[in-house]
């Protein structure tokens, strides 16, 4: 119990607890689709918590994560060009490529810009007529209202020297995926919250009904987590399989109809790879015919450029929710936030940085 | 990444035809794009994520949020404090 007094309210905190000890009966495997709740549950020890019989599983949530390494090569084959400024959020900085990272590039002199906003790279694109802004446009559902922004704003504006590298990618399709993959051991879903306040939840009712699986809209905070898990585990012992929304502060039912408008005039949906998983249907997002233009990866030619994971990293078994992080025979030794072999372990919503972060760092206690 | 940050729109006004704000996240404030919150007015408080507002929220959830995030270190990290883009 030593972690309940992190709680904002340890009172609620262990009334939850209280109500999901005794609600449960049997085992159950829920899976937190978000890398940001995952943080949330392994820095507040929330499984370690929960009775025995519940096993949370981290689902693939992580955007830096589940691109793949060919798209990484391509940013790498993008960035390191002399008449590039090449943008991105922080977290891409240090994923390792198949022979270099961003971080190294900007060593050796290329000019990579960390910026917090996708904004940020519209004004270095109206600031340096001469160069080539390109900003890596990754994310779930959540970001892409910003990136697709950048994108009719730089058309506004007359950018022709702005480009986005998308690799955008879905919530609902991988749920899907995880429901349809032999090895599934998922009985029901935490959904991420901001992914819910832009999209709406109508694409969730489909997947309960046709998988009949629970699954609870839910925020970040470890009483926002502990309350989807304690919602999904009453209708888990029910029998029953709904659509709930624990996060009412933060999502509409509807979504987030203006940014939807947006997202979907930009991007069109598409086949995409998650790096570990591999290629799921209809479940990325890229610029829309309208837009080909802004598509760095059209701009810069580097389409043909393939990739070979490294055979020592296990991030796809972790990504799939197969093994935990601490599993893997590299992590902690090979493997550490200051030389990663796989994205999770650089990303702070990947899972292998959160168990080295948080301790985790033998595989008997939490595995 | 999808974490959003919970501030106070303290001043709004429009760039390029854009609706924009200075939001203040219990301290740091930010520029952050209004476009996708139409409705939202100096005073209210509003989810940013990325530099986009995506919706309001109420002032007591945002305190609450933005305070646990300060006492775990995620809002420097969220803000983008520590990096300087130009």
């Amino acid at each position: 119990m030593k972690y309940l007094d992190e709680f904002s309210d340890p009172d609620l905190a262990a009334s939850l607890l209280e109500e999901i000890r005794q609600t449960v009966t049997q085992p159950w495997a829920i899976m937190e689709v978000c890398g940001g709740q995952t943080h949330t549950i392994i820095r507040n020890g929330i499984d370690q918590l929960l009775p025995e019989q519940v096993t949370l599983i981290h689902g693939p949530g992580c955007p830096v994560c589940v691109t793949p390494l060919e798209t990484i090569d391509r940013a790498l084959a993008i960035a390191a060009r002399p008449d590039v400024i090449f943008c991105s959020f922080g977290d891409m900085i240090r994923v390792p490529g198949s022979s270099t990272d961003l971080f190294r590039i900007k060593s050796d002199g290329g000019d990579i810009r960390i910026v917090y906003s996708p904004l940020d790279a519209v004004r270095l694109a109206q600031a340096n007529p001469d160069k080539q802004v390109v900003f890596f446009g990754i994310g779930f559902e959540t970001t892409a209202p910003a990136n697709a922004m950048t994108v009719t704003m730089a058309k506004q504006l007359g950018l022709t020297n702005f480009s986005l590298l998308v690799s955008h990618v879905l919530v609902p399709p991988a749920i899907r995926a995880i429901m349809d993959a032999p090895t599934r051991r998922v009985q029901g879903f935490l959904a991420a919250g901001h992914v819910c306040t832009v999209m709406g939840m109508s694409q969730y009712t489909t997947l309960v009904d046709e998988y009949h699986v629970p699954i609870v809209v839910t925020g970040f905070e470890p009483l926002d987590v502990l309350e989807g898990i304690r919602r999904v585990l009453v209708q888990l012992e029910a029998g029953r399989a709904e659509l709930e929304n624990a996060y009412a502060r933060a999502v509409h039912p509807d979504g987030n109809p203006t940014a939807q408008a947006v997202v979907n005039e930009v991007f069109t949906t598409c086949d995409r790879a998650w790096r570990g998983i591999g290629v799921i249907p209809q479940s990325g997002w890229r610029l829309s015919d309208e837009y080909a233009e802004f598509d760095a990866e059209l701009r810069f030619d580097v389409q043909a450029i393939t990739a070979e994971e490294s055979p020592l990293c296990r991030s796809g078994e972790v990504l799939q929710g197969l093994i935990k992080p601490n599993q893997c025979s590299a992590f902690g030794k090979e493997c550490t936030p200051r030389k990663p072999l796989g994205a999770p372990m650089v990303s702070s919503e990947g899972a292998c940085a959160a168990y080295y972060q948080f301790r985790r760092l033998d595989a008997e206690v939490s595995a | 990444m999808c974490l959003g940050v919970p501030g106070k729109v303290v001043e709004i006004w429009e760039a390029d035809g854009t609706r924009m704000a200075t939001v203040d996240f219990g301290g740091v404030r930010k520029e952050v794009c209004l476009a996708y919150v139409p409705d939202v007015v100096i005073g209210d408080y509003t989810i940013v994520h990325v530099g986009f507002a995506l919706t309001k929220l109420d002032e007591k959830s945002a305190l609450e949020t933005l305070e646990l995030f300060r006492s775990v270190g995620l809002l420097d990290e969220e803000l983008g404090v520590s990096f300087d883009p130009r």
